[in-house]
């Protein structure tokens, strides 16, 4: 999972594969390259260009066109911008507990996250114990949950007439912990993934060397591994901050009428106030600190790809021995079973718990349109969710699949710049992405308002990070040594593409695309606001059960994200199998 | 006409200029060694033939045709590349077949060729195995097998045997060259390994910072290196200023007897270990030719070459001096021994320019 991007290895082998000099590097008076190196340059260039124009088109047509139309719909006036709203919303006192809560809801999540899962990396990087494999899968899981099962498991486990309160009487949905105990169920596999991914990789011999010039087993710790690790733990922080920050449908659904994130009111200024200057403030203002957080993290990034040694993930893992590791591995079990599994484990028990007992009452409820709630049957909602998925990632492929081949040649400052436009759309408010496409998108020659298009579209605005994400660094550890063999042998730049590139990508392809596919089946923020009353998708129909109220409405919404997440859990598993050794850390 | 012609070829890194107008012919059925330290552009100079390094100036000439325009795939050349670079999701039989695939040879002509092959570099029916489970030696065989089906009309060699140790790379690099003659290929080779090139080699060039140092048949090279650099970088030490006058030279080791037909003047001289021999005990008994008597020296160090061994002296005036001498006239470590100097061994260099690399 690692949207870290963390390439150790293959950005620092594609760095020593590059030609020797930096392009560009200033050099003392150059001698003018000949004729036939522009023209191979340009050539590269153009190449390039044409293989990013398909990915630019999209993200300027169903990103920033969207985008900006919503912002210039709420801050201008007669055609003249109008900044004084500007002002009175950011000195408004609602609006500035609003912000208060999401940064420091935001902050305590990440610091629980860290404080909960570094263990966890450390035991899935330096422990071997049975079925390891089978719990690092499932650990994975809640990452790509949609928003709104969690929101719904938490419910389930915390809320009113949830487990706790049929056993001990004790609520927690009215207050933060839900909140952020939902954001650790969220982001503990980031941490786990990006840090431990590392972990496992960290030559042990490092620690040994330290500890036969004499540091204890605590120093050596603290002087070796520790620095090696600061910067996989300070990218996997910004990212569990940048997610818990954007956070939506966690929110929406455990936060009741007493917490909101800024894009929790975006969503309520928007939809539910009809005040669009001050959505538009709010947007711009968490672009602003997305589009920060980002540059913070390509920093990190960078330096998180520093020369290190690194052996065979998993070949430095040994059983436990001693009480310590015993008992951090009991530590570490018993937080995954409590707060991982736990939850999704009442999920399921509710979806089934009727009212006459255990059965499939709910289940069956979905099939038809009685309650009301619906135009159609909520289970059509499972065929839409997959159609509408399946589109989106084709859509993801093609342009992740692009924007990541025009990245895979010499990282400039260019590349990287594009690089992090990319993650943008995973931390824009995807409310405003949603309400854009509405109002952005519907007159001649873009008139999409009635296109079942705009669904697939937005999800798949979230998911071409992942692809990228996935995609470049497989391709960047490709020795680019071997195309050239290829092409002394007779290869032309289509065929060794064709011919070395794809069978080495093929898995991670298909990786890419089940991320993606998941994040679709997932994404809420856009698709609610866009999915038609007669095709909603699965996020959107538990949603709606979940504002109803009635006993049947609340065993729907389980059954519902029971069988969503099973889709996301399958993919899933499906994934870890296929996961080719190279797949960075994703 | 020369099959290779490389004609001023300069190939600049922004200020770092890796080749510097290169002029070299390689005939059919040639084959050349480049030889040079590491930075001295020897495998920019297979990169740019390839094509996958555009020319900043000057020309590569491939049978007279200007390549300049022609992609590297259409070049028809062969590049074995120091690590091989096998395609680690293809068979054996499957990189070897890569190329021929490419040129749209037929299936079953493809799979006769491979078999062929397999035979040729000792590999008979390899064809299913995976290229991970290859030895090193293997691979390289693999590699040069993959290099060779297409039949290119020269094949290049980078590092061909860089990875792999001592005893197989000297065994190996016979076998190479017996099966380059047999079956004419022209070959450019590239190592910097002086054991590799002159074995394997009909012609060695000696490359220095982007520019052709010396070229010639092995022995000429080895026997008279045309420049400090050469003689350095083919190992030898005992390099010195000196001044020459009526065939005698006045260096820091004193008079030492030049050949025949050397003109005066100051320049450096190199004398070969192999020219440095012992007179006895060091004394001062050495009654025959006094001319010819160098300086007494103790005996610092011996290094075992097989039936020779290299002795390193300190003599009582000048630089340390290097001696190659058979193993039953070695001395032993701290003895005091006087030397002569063989004017046959004797060769004077060109150029002042101080050493490097």
């Amino acid at each position: 999972m690692d949207l870290t991007g963390h390439q150790v290895g293959g950005e620092g082998r594609a760095a020593v594969l590059a030609e020797p000099p930096p392009p560009g590097a200033p050099a003392p008076s150059p001698p003018p390259p000949s004729a036939e190196t522009v023209r191979a340059r340009r050539r590269a260039t153009a190449v390039r260009l044409a293989l990013l124009a398909v990915p630019l088109v999209f993200f300027a047509l169903f990103f920033a066109y969207p985008v900006a139309a919503i912002v210039g719909r709420g801050l201008r006036d007669g055609g003249s911008w109008q900044f004084g709203p500007a002002a009175d919303v950011l000195t408004d006192p609602g609006i500035r507990k609003v912000l208060w809560f999401t940064l420091w809801q935001a902050a305590a999540s990440t610091a629980l996250t860290l404080a909960l899962a570094l263990p966890g990396a450390y035991v899935f990087a330096r422990l071997d114990f049975p079925g390891k494999r089978l719990l690092h899968a499932a650990v994975t899981v809640p990452f790509v949950l949609p928003t709104v099962v969690a929101g719904a498991a938490f419910l389930a486990l915390l809320g009113r007439g949830g487990v706790l309160d049929e056993l001990w009487g004790v609520r927690l949905d009215t207050t933060v912990w839900a909140i952020l105990l939902a954001h650790v169920f969220f982001n503990y596999a980031v941490v786990v993934r990006t840090v431990g991914g590392l972990w496992s990789q960290l030559d042990p011999r490092q620690e040994e060397a330290a500890r036969v010039l004499g540091a204890s087993p605590a120093a050596a710790w603290r002087r070796v591994t520790l620095p090696a690790l600061a910067p996989s733990v300070a990218s996997a922080a910004l990212m569990v901050f940048l997610f818990t920050f954007t956070s939506f449908g966690v929110v929406q659904i455990l936060g009741g009428p007493r917490y909101a994130t800024l894009e929790v009111e975006i969503y309520r200024q928007t939809a539910q106030l009809l005040d669009l200057p001050t959505a538009a403030v709010l947007t711009l203002l968490q672009f602003a600190a997305v589009a920060a957080l980002l540059l913070l993290h390509a920093r990190t990034v960078r330096r998180a790809e520093s020369a290190l040694r690194l052996v065979d993930a998993g070949s430095a893992a040994h059983r436990p021995r001693g009480a310590a590791q015993w008992s951090l591995l009991a530590g570490v079990l018993i937080t995954i079973a409590l707060l991982l599994l736990l939850p999704l484990a009442v999920l399921v028990e509710r979806s089934l718990a009727g009212p006459d007992g255990y059965g499939l009452t709910y289940y069956r409820a979905l099939t038809s349109t009685d309650s009301g709630t619906f135009v159609v049957a909520p289970w059509e909602a499972i065929g839409h969710s997959l159609a509408y998925g399946a589109v989106a990632t084709v859509i993801a492929l093609t342009v992740g699949g692009l924007a990541a081949a025009a990245l895979t040649r010499r990282a400039g400052r260019f590349t990287r710049g594009f690089d992090a436009l990319l993650m943008l759309p995973l931390g824009t408010s995807a409310v405003t992405v949603g309400f854009g496409f509405l109002i952005a998108l519907d007159e001649p020659p873009l008139d999409l308002r009635s296109s079942w298009i705009l669904v697939p579209l937005a999800q798949a605005l979230v998911g071409v990070p992942f692809v990228v994400r996935v995609l470049l660094p497989v391709l960047r550890a490709v020795d680019d040594r071997l195309r050239q063999a290829a092409a002394v042998l007779g290869a032309s730049p289509l065929r060794v593409w064709r011919e070395v590139d794809l069978p080495l990508v093929r898995r991670a392809v298909l990786v890419a695309a089940g991320f993606a596919f998941a994040v679709s089946l997932g994404e809420f923020g856009a698709t609610v606001f866009i999915a038609r009353a007669d095709t909603p998708t699965l996020p959107v129909a538990v949603a709606r059960l979940l504002g109803r109220a009635g006993q049947l409405n609340y065993g729907q919404a389980m059954a519902l994200s029971t069988i969503l997440m099973l889709v996301c859990a399958a993919t899933l598993l499906i994934l870890e199998r296929l996961r080719p050794g190279r797949t960075g850390e994703l | 006409m020369p099959l290779l012609r490389l004609d001023g070829l300069t190939v600049r890194f922004g200020a770092h200029t890796a080749l510097d107008g290169v002029d070299l012919d390689v005939a059919e059925r040639e084959i050349v060694s480049v030889l040079g330290p590491s930075g001295s552009g020897k495998s920019t100079l297979l990169r740019a033939v390839a094509g996958l390094r555009p020319a900043d100036a000057g020309t590569v000439l491939l049978g007279g045709e200007d390549q300049s325009a022609v992609p590297t795939h259409r070049r028809g050349l062969g590049l074995m590349f120091q690590d091989h670079q096998l395609f680690p999701q293809r068979d054996v039989g499957g990189n070897i077949a890569f190329g021929l695939r490419m040129r749209g040879v037929p299936r079953r002509a493809a799979q006769e060729r491979v078999a062929e092959l397999l035979d040729l570099v000792g590999l008979p029916g390899a064809a299913g195995r995976s290229v991970g489970s290859l030895s090193g030696g293997e691979q390289q065989r693999v590699a040069l097998a993959r290099a060779l089906a297409p039949r290119p009309r020269l094949l290049m060699l980078d590092e061909p045997l860089g990875q792999l140790d001592r005893g197989l790379r000297e065994r190996l690099v016979v076998e190479l060259r017996q099966l380059f003659r047999g079956l004419g290929t022209t070959v450019l080779a590239v190592t910097h390994d002086q054991g590799e090139a002159f074995a394997l080699a009909d012609r060695v060039v000696v490359m220095r910072a982007g520019r052709i140092a010396q070229s010639g048949s092995p022995a000429e090279v080895w026997q008279r290196p045309a420049s400090e650099f050469v003689a350095r970088f083919l190992g030898f030490r005992n390099v010195t200023g000196a001044t020459v006058r009526g065939g005698v030279a006045q260096t820091p080791w004193g008079a030492v007897p030049v050949p025949e037909g050397t003109p005066d003047g100051v320049g450096r001289l190199l004398i070969r270990p192999a020219g440095v021999s012992f007179t006895g005990d060091g004394g001062d008994g050495g009654a025959d030719a006094a001319a010819q008597a160098g300086p007494r020296c103790t005996v610092t160090a011996r290094t075992f070459r097989g039936e020779r061994v290299v002795v390193l002296l300190d003599p009582e005036r000048g630089p340390q001096l290097e001696a190659s001498v058979p193993l039953r006239h070695a001395p032993a470590e701290g003895e005091r021994v006087r030397v002569v100097f063989d004017p046959r061994e004797v060769v004077p260099l060109a150029g002042g320019e101080p050493a490097d690399g």
